[in-house]
């Protein structure tokens, strides 16, 4: 390959056309309080887990609204379910439950 | 002559299939038991010591209901006159009934409808002194005493307040129509017995006599018939009790007695269920002290999870995910539970089956040596987020000369048990390998950690070769060595006892003792092992935040009533909890003790 001193940046387009959304139900409907998070950050910020890696809660948020259940399958996996990010949650998401509401979503979904 | 009459068959097939029923659950228990506990329990019921304590406890507990008098004289009192006095009536009758009837082997039938087959009159004055005036009037004093209990259950139905209960158990229908048949059974004795003697002029004690000549002469109709209407009533009640108990609450009776056996001898709840544990739900005989416990039902509300119910469930065969998820596993339940059940390990258990089948991958924990020191201090995840308290510890560590180390400085590896109380051991076992690595590597021989939750989990899981402590044990072996010099600053304030601290570690006089020290420790309305939960427990999986928050206020308002100055308390979820919530300023015992050097 030549090099030109450029290369091609990734696609970042969102297709919501392809997402999975089943995966949002199922979640929603077991933690509802999903629905009032604002992004802040406190949970990713105060993490266990993301202390030592790049696992980053308010990114699984994201990514459950856009439907990319793959993504969510390998970054839930590391997880310590300690609560810390329960704790400094400004808005109240119950977001141990909604772990387990990712989980419970990937065993019905296979 | 052979003593018969048609109306003994019901009885007589109910109490043929009870005891059959009996004999098998008891071989499927003991059958079902791991080999080491077979062992244990061969040996215990070989030991005089276990079997004494056995049979003291099964007289305490199963008869005269100690706990349940503990907890409200009444409630004591109605459970000991249906157990203890249908015992002595059963023990009695039998005696009785060898007074007219020299055999060896009676019909089991017999002693229970004896007054049917013997009603000979005591006409002459000394008559009063022999024996069977004597066992007539045993019988009828105790035929009273769990008529009375009765009367008292009815009263229970509508004014629970009275027996030191605000709410009971919610029955299900089955549970309903068996309740009735118990409810009948002895008055249709005492009816039975009544016109009988009345019918005989004679053959009835103090109560049935004279009852039974006063219902002769006011009931019109062929007395005889009557009588042997309720004899047929009293036999088909009582076997249809028998023939529905095995299916009923009422094999608690039973189960019971095999659990303490079980206890006695040193059997234990496994992880993934087994004997013991199905034991242990069949012994629940659904009174319903759980749930007036269950700070979830007081301060949020919520009434249809509590231990009763799970309890249920399993035994049906069938736990709805929300009693098992939705529970801070605070102990308290189990604390008051007279029956001595372990719930929180039963709904453990269903949580495993619940969790078992999630993965985790924590390859990216990447540790490097920790080094060496005399003590390894392990702060936890949650005094991450309360930072004045692993401040003020290692300020301590710092005044106390001591070598320590500050194992997580950087960051926590979660010792495990919040996911361990989602029912994920596998996950939870491995962090707890990284976490062993590291506390051995340190080669300290003693960890002190300021979080209540891995103190927990520490002792009972980890199997670690050095010593744990808490850091209100650690602290107050410092302040007794002199370590740490202190000068109490006479504040007033407020102990509250962590779950995981008190109820699941049983460390209640440390922080006491050390905060008597420095402070004016006001008393509190419940403490130790009543003491409330935070709210904030990692044990509570689906429940909103706003309940949470209820529970919390609740227990604030308890703590704050004589108005301390601080509220004290020795675990970092609990002071983020409160602090959330709370006028007073919440602290550490870490921080308090702190504070106290001069």
């Amino acid at each position: 390959m030549i090099d030109f001193g450029y290369t091609l940046t990734r696609d970042r387009q969102l297709d919501y056309d392809r997402g999975d959304f089943r995966f949002l139900r199922i979640v929603r409907a077991m933690e509802p309080s999903l629905d009032v998070c604002i992004g802040c950050g406190s949970c990713t910020a105060t993490c266990s887990a993301g202390h030592f890696t790049g696992f980053n809660i308010r990114k699984l948020h994201t990514l459950i609204q856009r439907g990319d259940n793959e993504t969510i399958k390998a970054e839930l996996k590391k997880c310590m379910f300690c609560g810390k990010c329960q704790l400094v949650c400004p808005r109240g998401v119950n977001l141990r439950n909604l772990i387990l509401a990712m989980n419970r979503a990937i065993e019905q979904l296979g | 002559m052979i003593k018969f009459n048609l109306f003994v068959l019901p009885f007589s097939l109910g109490l043929i299939y009870i005891v059959y029923s009996i004999i098998m659950h008891y071989y499927r228990w003991i059958k079902a038991l791991p080999a080491l506990d077979k062992v244990k329990l061969s040996t215990g019921i070989r030991t005089p010591s276990k079997v004494f304590a056995s049979l003291k406890e099964i007289f305490l507990e199963g008869l005269i209901h100690r706990k349940l008098w503990k907890r409200n004289p009444l409630l004591g009192y109605m459970h000991m006159s249906f157990a203890l006095g249908w015992f002595l009536l059963i023990v009695m009758g039998n005696l009785e009934s060898r007074v007219y009837h020299g055999a060896h082997f009676n019909a089991p039938y017999y002693p229970i409808f004896l007054k049917f087959f013997i009603h000979d009159r005591l006409v002459l004055f000394f008559e009063i002194f022999t024996v069977p005036a004597f066992f007539r009037f045993m019988m009828d004093f105790l035929l009273l005493f769990v008529l009375s209990g009765l009367v008292l259950a009815l009263v229970k139905r509508k004014q629970s307040n009275w027996f030191g209960m605000k709410q009971t158990t919610r029955h299900s229908l089955f549970d309903r129509v068996i309740l009735t048949c118990l409810w009948l059974i002895f008055p249709m004795r005492l009816l039975a017995e009544s016109y009988t003697a009345g019918y005989f002029h004679g053959g009835g004690g103090f109560l049935t006599q004279n009852l039974g000549n006063l219902l002769i002469a006011v009931t019109p109709g062929p007395a005889e018939l009557i009588a042997y209407f309720f004899w047929w009533s009293y036999s088909l009640v009582l076997g249809l009790f028998f023939i529905m108990m095995p299916y009923s609450r009422y094999m608690h009776i039973p189960s019971e007695l095999l659990l303490i056996v079980f206890r006695h001898c040193g059997i234990q709840p496994k992880k993934w269920g087994s004997a013991f544990s199905d034991l242990e739900v069949y012994s629940c005989s659904r009174c319903g002290v759980c749930i007036d416990a269950c700070q979830l039902n007081f301060a949020a509300g919520i009434n249809n999870i509590q231990a009763v119910y799970l309890i249920r469930g399993q035994r049906d065969q069938y736990i709805p995910e929300n009693i098992a998820l939705t529970c801070m596993l605070c102990g308290r339940c189990q604390e008051v539970c007279p029956v001595g059940i372990k719930v929180d390990s039963l709904r453990l258990i269903k949580r495993r089956e619940i969790g078992s089948g999630q993965v985790s991958d924590f390859s990216y924990i990447a540790s490097s040596h920790p080094g060496f020191a005399d003590v390894v201090y392990f702060a936890g995840c949650m005094s991450h987020l309360t930072p004045s308290i692993t401040i003020a510890m290692e300020g301590l560590f710092t005044a106390a000369g001591v070598n320590y180390l500050f194992l997580d400085r950087d960051g926590s590896i979660c010792c495990g048990r919040p996911l361990m109380l989602a029912g994920k051991d596998k996950q939870a076992n491995e962090l707890m390998e990284f976490n062993k690595t590291l506390i051995r590597q340190t080669r300290a021989r003693l960890l002190v950690t300021s979080c209540p939750i891995c103190y927990k989990i520490f002792r009972e899981e980890y199997n670690l070769p050095i010593r744990i402590q808490h850091h209100s044990q650690y602290l107050l072996d410092l302040v007794r060595n002199g370590k740490i010099p202190l000068q109490s600053q006479h504040r007033k304030v407020v102990y509250h006892d962590p779950c995981d601290l008190g109820r699941g570690g049983n460390i209640y006089s440390a922080p006491r003792e050390l905060l008597g020290k420095i402070s004016d420790l006001l008393p509190s309305e419940k403490e130790c092992a009543n003491a409330l939960c935070c709210g904030g427990s990692l044990g509570l999986m689906n429940t909103s935040v706003q309940s949470k928050d209820e529970v919390t206020r609740n227990a604030l308002h308890s703590l704050l009533e004589h108005e301390p100055d601080f509220l004290v308390t020795a675990c970092p979820l609990c002071k983020k909890t409160f602090a959330k919530h709370s006028g007073t300023e919440v602290k550490d015992i870490a921080e308090m003790v702190y504070d106290a050097i001069p």
